[in-house]
């Protein structure tokens, strides 16, 4: 983990809200890994915005960070240009840690794809995808996932695209020919909220990536609560720390 | 080379300046960043009896040059306090001061009596949380109120205690006072401002606790003003906190009144940003021809 200023390489919007930079940061990408992201300081803007990585390139020292313009701190972080400085505190958080010996389904909601991007090609060829946009208009990063994946399936909420319809009704599918796999999603709550309820009532291993409103982003706050629940009885976690991913089972979705 | 040194409550701090409770955990994220001896103090996580799990989320909120907590003092309670996290703290060469809160005045009591013996080196009492339902801030808005709570404390402690005040009250002297003529060793100041914000589409408000604590920039004068005039009305040492943000506000607190200053939400914006205003303190004084940083305590001439 470091603060520290680094140079965006290059600029590309994916769609009207949605942008993707290519940050020249070898000591962040060195201690990067799938499903685990960065804060980023918006101009003048007191609270840093979390923002996962896409893909993580190593050999070149660069990480592919996409994020959606949702207010004023991404809308200042849209009009950064290639060349710009940006100050980014991390890695921070757990990450995924796909499981090489079972079969792997990438459920990714809108925003939510470019994280399992990365981890579907942590994981190789075998991945398959389930991908769900509002429409056409919103798709982002469908070609990196052909590459990464041997299959992919695109769902939109008007049939603008691929399948009308929900990740969801995808994935019932594929886990009826895949009941051993090992799920991994990020997207909306009420998303993963059913991915999560179909995984369990299949006694499938999911695991889910979440979002919320954050502060310090390193544990130290305790503002970015989840509740979840074991053994041991319930839990306020915190998803900078003991997240972004948590085992599906665990979560309470409406705590 | 300035002496940034300073003495509270026969407590010396290598310097002035204090990570604020409740922004910087019990000490062990940021120690991932920087080497957390070169601070003054670390004033840990609010710490109740009894572990706590906290408000639901979301429990911050952006404002305009600031934020809005509810975090509902979430804690893992005193003796997991002192099991886990203070022996990292008391290897760290830092001072160590527990924060802790009640909701009842024999909790606050059994909490301080249970750090009697403990490597803490002072205990910051919060009488000022709005984030919870019972207790906190009603102990801190009523100054018989907080003379009587501040004795009670006081009796149950073996280390120096300095009560944190809030400022929801209408004359923050007056309860400054109380919590001096309780015993109190040293008072800290401000808590944060009771404030709210609102989605307008979906008409909630944006924290599950509909109100929430604002710190950040935005608090920075009205702290100023409350620590200057709590200063100029008590003996006892005052430490300054609330909207610090760069090395210029802490001199500022500094000459109001404050022997020391916390600094709390701008870790958010800059996790380095408590050793950038060290930094800037020594450069300031050694620019002014000052020989220690206890010297320009107060000296603000007002018009």
């Amino acid at each position: 983990m470091l603060q520290a200023d680094f140079t965006i390489a290059s600029v590309e919007q994916l769609n009207p809200t949605t942008y993707a930079f290519t940050v020249d940061c070898p000591p962040m990408a060195e201690e990067s890994w799938c499903g685990r992201f960065v804060h980023i300081r918006c101009g003048e803007k007191p609270l840093r915005r979390p923002i996962s990585i896409c893909e993580i390139d190593k050999q070149n020292g660069t990480l592919k960070l996409v994020f959606e313009v949702r207010g004023e701190g991404t809308e200042w972080l849209a009009t950064r240009k290639a060349g710009d400085v940006i100050n980014i505190l991390g890695p921070l958080g757990n990450g995924f840690f796909p499981n090489q010996d079972k079969p792997a389904i990438f459920v990714g909601g809108g925003i939510g794809c470019p994280p399992m991007l990365g981890a579907a090609q942590d994981y190789g060829k075998n991945a398959e995808a389930i991908l769900g946009f509002r429409s056409k208009a919103q798709m982002i990063l469908l070609d990196s996932f052909e590459k990464a994946c041997k299959r992919v399936a695109v769902t939109t909420d008007d049939g603008s695209f691929g399948i009308k319809g929900f990740v969801t009704d995808v994935l019932q599918e594929r886990l009826r020919e895949e009941p051993d796999a090992v799920v991994y999603a990020c997207g909306p709550t009420p998303m993963l909220k059913n991915v999560a309820a179909l995984c369990n009532a299949q006694n499938v291993q999911c695991y889910v990536s979440l979002e919320q409103r954050m502060g310090c982003g390193v544990g130290a706050c305790l503002v970015c609560a989840c509740k979840t629940h074991d053994a041991q009885g319930e839990h306020m976690r915190h998803v900078c720390k003991n997240g972004p991913v948590f085992d599906a089972r665990e979560v309470d979705f409406d705590g | 080379m300035a002496d940034m040194r300073v003495e509270i409550a026969g407590v010396t701090f290598k310097n002035p300046v204090i990570t604020a409770s409740g922004t910087f955990g019990f000490g062990r994220e940021y120690a991932r960043l920087y080497d957390i001896s070169r601070l003054g103090g670390i004033s840990c996580k609010g710490t109740t009896l009894h572990e706590r799990l906290g408000n639901p989320a979301p429990r911050i909120a952006e404002t305009p040059s600031g934020m809005l907590n509810s975090v509902g003092l979430q804690n893992p309670g005193v003796d997991a306090f002192l099991r886990d996290d203070l022996p990292f703290l008391a290897s760290q060469d830092v001072v160590v001061i527990a924060n802790i809160a009640g909701s009842t005045e024999d909790e606050y009591v059994e909490t301080i009596r249970r750090l009697q013996g403990s490597a803490v080196d002072m205990i910051e009492v919060n009488i000022s949380c709005p984030n919870v339902k019972a207790g906190g801030v009603s102990f801190g808005t009523d100054p018989r109120a907080v003379e009587h709570i501040t004795k009670l404390c006081k009796s149950a402690a073996d280390k120096p205690i300095m009560m944190k005040l809030t400022p929801n009250v209408t004359d923050i002297s007056e309860i400054a006072a109380a919590a001096e003529a309780g015993g109190a060793d040293a008072i800290s100041l401000i808590n944060t401002l009771t404030g709210m914000r609102i989605d307008v589409n979906s008409r909630r408000p944006i924290l599950r606790n509909n109100t929430g604590g604002l710190s950040g920039a935005a608090v920075f004068p009205v702290a100023l003003r409350m620590v200057w005039q709590a200063a100029n009305r008590v003996k006892i040492p005052v430490v300054g906190m609330g909207g610090i943000t760069k090395w210029q506000d802490a001199v500022e607190m500094l000459l109001a009144g404050a022997c020391a200053v916390q600094i709390g939400a701008a870790n958010f914006t800059d996790a380095y940003i408590p050793l950038k205003v060290i930094a800037g303190i020594q450069e300031y004084l050694d620019a002014q021809g000052e020989t220690c940083v206890s010297d320009i305590v107060g000296t603000v001439r007002p018009w």
